[in-house]
C-alpha cells in the first residue's frame, strides 16, 4: 500500500471538491490546483466537472495551458470528467472554447442537449469491478470520434461511448464525483505509477 | 416527457440531474443579462450560466409596477446566443410561468422575490417539474422549506437591485450560524429547533450531519464589486449571482472578468486587488437602510 500519489484537482471552477472528497475516501493525498507551483507539485490531475468555457477562460488567464499540456505530455496521469473531457479533446465541433488536445478524441459540447435531456443511467466500465456504476450525465459533453490509441470504456446502451482511455489519460462524460460510488476514483488511481492509495 | 420518464434506459429530471447542475456551476459567477449581446459578454468573461430576463432588479425597482416572466421569445433568443446554461426567473407560486420555461427548455427557473409574488402563501411545487429551480432565503428554515418543496439550489436574498451587499452579508451570515448551532444540538434540542425556524426535522438533520445546505447555496442581490464577491466566497457561498451589478457598471465586460477573478481566487487577497484595479464607476446603488418596508424585495417569499 502507498498513500504517496499527490492527486492535484484543478479548482478553477466546478465541483472540484467533490472530487478532493471521493480521492480523500480512498486515503488518497487530494489537493486543489489553482496555479502553476501547485500543478507541479502533482503527480496527477482531475480535470472536473463545470462549465468549461469558464474554465477555459480562468485556465488561459492564469497561464495554466502550456504547464497543463506539459504536465499530461510527460506522462502525468490526467482524468477528466464532463467538462474536464471537453478540455482533454483535440477537436470539438464549435470553435469555443479551445481544448488543450490531449486525447485522440472529437466532442461535441452538451451533445445530448441542453439540462432537459440530462439523465442518469446503469453504465458497466471496462476495467471497474462489481456490477454497474450509476451515472450522471449533465448537459453532457458527446464523443463523436475517437482516433488512433483511444480505448472506449463504456458506452451507452444507444451506443454512444461515453469514458475512454488513452494510455495515461482517462475521460469520461459523465460525473463518478457526484454519487459517492469511488469506484472509477479507483480506476484512476491504478493508473499512478506509485500507486495512489491502498 | 414526463418527470422520471425512462427510456432508453435513461432517467430524465431525477433530483441527482437537477441538484447536478448547480454542482457543476460551482466556484462561478451567474449574471443577469437582458440581451442576446450582453448573453455573450458574460459568457465572454467566464460566467458560467446567465439569468434571462426583461429588466435588470435595479430597473425593476425603479420602474415599479408588477414584474412578470419574461417574454419567452426573449428568453429563446439568449438561449440561443450563447453555450452556457439559460436560467429565468417566474413569480412566486406562479407555476404556469415555470411551465412555459420549462416547456422552452431553460436549464434553470428562478423562483424569485425580485418578480411580484402571484401567490402570498404557496410556493411552486417543486418536484413535479423535470427543470431544477433555485429559491431565495434569508434563514436556514426559509432555505429548507424551498428543498422540501423540490428546490434543487438555493441562493441567498440579499437586497437585489441596491449594489449595497449588507443584505446578502446578513442572509449567508445566518443561514451558515444557523448551521453551526445545530451541528451542536442533540435530538431533543434538534426537534424544537425545526419547530422555531419552520424546517423539517428530517431536513434539519441531514443538514446537521452535512454541515452546509443539501443543495448547492449561491449568494445573491447586492454584489457590485470583485471585493464584494470575494467577501460572499468567504462566508460560505458556493458561487455569486450578480445582478444588476455588472451591466449598470461603466464597464460591463472588465467588471464580469474582474468579478469572475474575484471569485475564483477569493482567497488570494493579491488577485482579487488586481481584480479590482481600474474597473470604472460601480453601479451607483441605494443603501439597503433607506429603503422603506414595501420597497424590501427580500421580504416576499413565506
Amino acid at each position: 500500500m502507498s498513500t504517496t500519489a499527490k492527486v492535484g484537482v484543478l479548482a478553477l471552477q466546478g465541483d472540484f471538491r467533490e472530487h478532493c472528497a471521493a480521492l480523500r475516501r480512498l486515503g488518497a493525498s487530494a489537493s486543489e490546483v489553482r496555479t502553476q507551483a501547485q500543478l507541479d507539485g502533482a503527480d496527477a490531475l482531475i480535470i472536473p466537472g463545470g462549465e468549461s468555457t469558464s474554465m477555459a477562460k480562468l485556465m488561459d488567464a492564469y497561464g495554466l495551458r502550456a504547464p497543463l499540456q506539459a504536465f499530461a505530455r510527460g506522462g502525468k496521469p490526467v482524468w477528466g470528467t464532463c467538462a474536464g473531457l471537453i478540455l482533454m479533446a483535440s477537436r470539438l465541433e464549435e470553435d469555443r472554447p479551445q481544448p488543450l488536445g490531449l486525447m485522440n478524441l472529437a466532442v461535441r459540447r452538451n451533445g445530448f442537449g441542453r439540462q432537459a435531456d440530462s439523465f442518469e443511467a446503469g453504465l458497466s466500465v471496462c476495467g471497474v469491478p462489481g456490477g454497474p456504476v450509476r451515472a450522471v450525465f449533465i448537459r453532457a459533453p458527446l464523443i463523436t470520434e475517437t482516433g488512433p490509441g483511444v480505448e472506449t470504456l463504456a458506452s451507452l446502451e444507444s451506443g454512444e461511448p461515453v469514458a475512454a482511455r488513452q494510455g495515461t489519460l482517462l475521460a469520461s462524460a459523465f460525473h463518478p464525483e457526484l454519487t459517492g460510488d469511488s469506484r472509477m476514483h479507483r480506476l484512476f488511481l491504478d493508473m499512478i505509477p506509485s500507486g495512489g492509495a491502498s | 416527457m414526463s418527470v422520471n420518464g425512462t427510456y432508453d434506459g435513461r432517467e430524465r429530471g431525477t433530483f441527482p440531474v437537477k441538484a447536478g447542475l448547480a454542482q457543476m456551476l460551482k466556484g462561478g459567477v451567474i449574471m443577469d443579462v437582458v440581451t442576446p449581446d450582453q448573453a455573450k459578454i458574460a459568457e465572454d468573461a467566464g460566467a458560467c450560466s446567465v439569468m434571462a430576463l426583461e429588466r435588470v432588479p435595479a430597473d425593476i425597482r425603479a420602474d415599479g409596477g408588477v414584474a412578470r416572466m419574461s417574454d419567452p421569445a426573449m428568453v429563446e433568443a439568449i438561449m440561443r446566443a450563447v453555450t452556457i446554461p439559460v436560467m429565468a426567473k417566474v413569480r412566486i407560486g406562479h407555476f404556469v410561468e415555470a411551465r412555459i420555461l420549462e416547456a422552452i427548455g431553460v436549464d434553470y427557473i428562478d423562483e424569485s422575490e425580485v418578480l411580484t409574488p402571484a401567490d402570498e402563501e404557496h410556493h411552486v411545487w417543486k418536484h413535479d417539474f423535470a427543470v431544477p429551480f433555485v429559491c431565495g432565503c434569508r434563514d436556514l428554515g426559509e432555505a429548507l422549506r424551498r428543498v422540501g418543496e423540490g428546490a434543487a439550489m438555493i441562493r441567498t436574498k440579499g437586497e437585489a437591485g441596491t449594489g449595497d451587499v449588507v443584505e446578502a452579508v446578513r442572509h449567508m451570515r445566518t443561514v451558515m450560524k444557523q448551521i453551526r448551532r445545530a451541528q451542536g444540538m442533540g435530538e431533543d434540542e434538534l426537534t424544537a429547533y425545526a419547530k422555531e425556524i419552520g424546517a423539517s426535522l428530517e431536513s434539519l438533520r441531514e443538514t446537521r450531519s452535512l454541515g452546509r445546505l443539501p443543495v448547492v447555496n449561491f449568494a445573491a442581490g447586492g454584489v457590485a464589486t470583485p471585493a464584494d464577491a470575494a467577501l460572499m466566497m468567504h462566508l460560505g457561498a458556493d458561487g455569486v449571482f450578480v445582478g444588476s451589478g455588472v451591466f449598470k457598471s461603466g464597464d460591463p465586460s472588465d467588471r464580469a472578468k474582474a468579478i469572475v477573478k474575484a471569485v475564483t481566487h477569493y482567497e488570494d487577497a493579491h488577485a482579487v486587488a488586481e481584480a479590482s484595479k481600474g474597473l470604472g464607476a460601480p453601479m451607483v446603488g441605494i443603501s439597503a437602510r433607506s429603503l422603506a418596508p414595501e420597497q424590501e424585495l427580500a421580504s416576499r417569499g413565506w
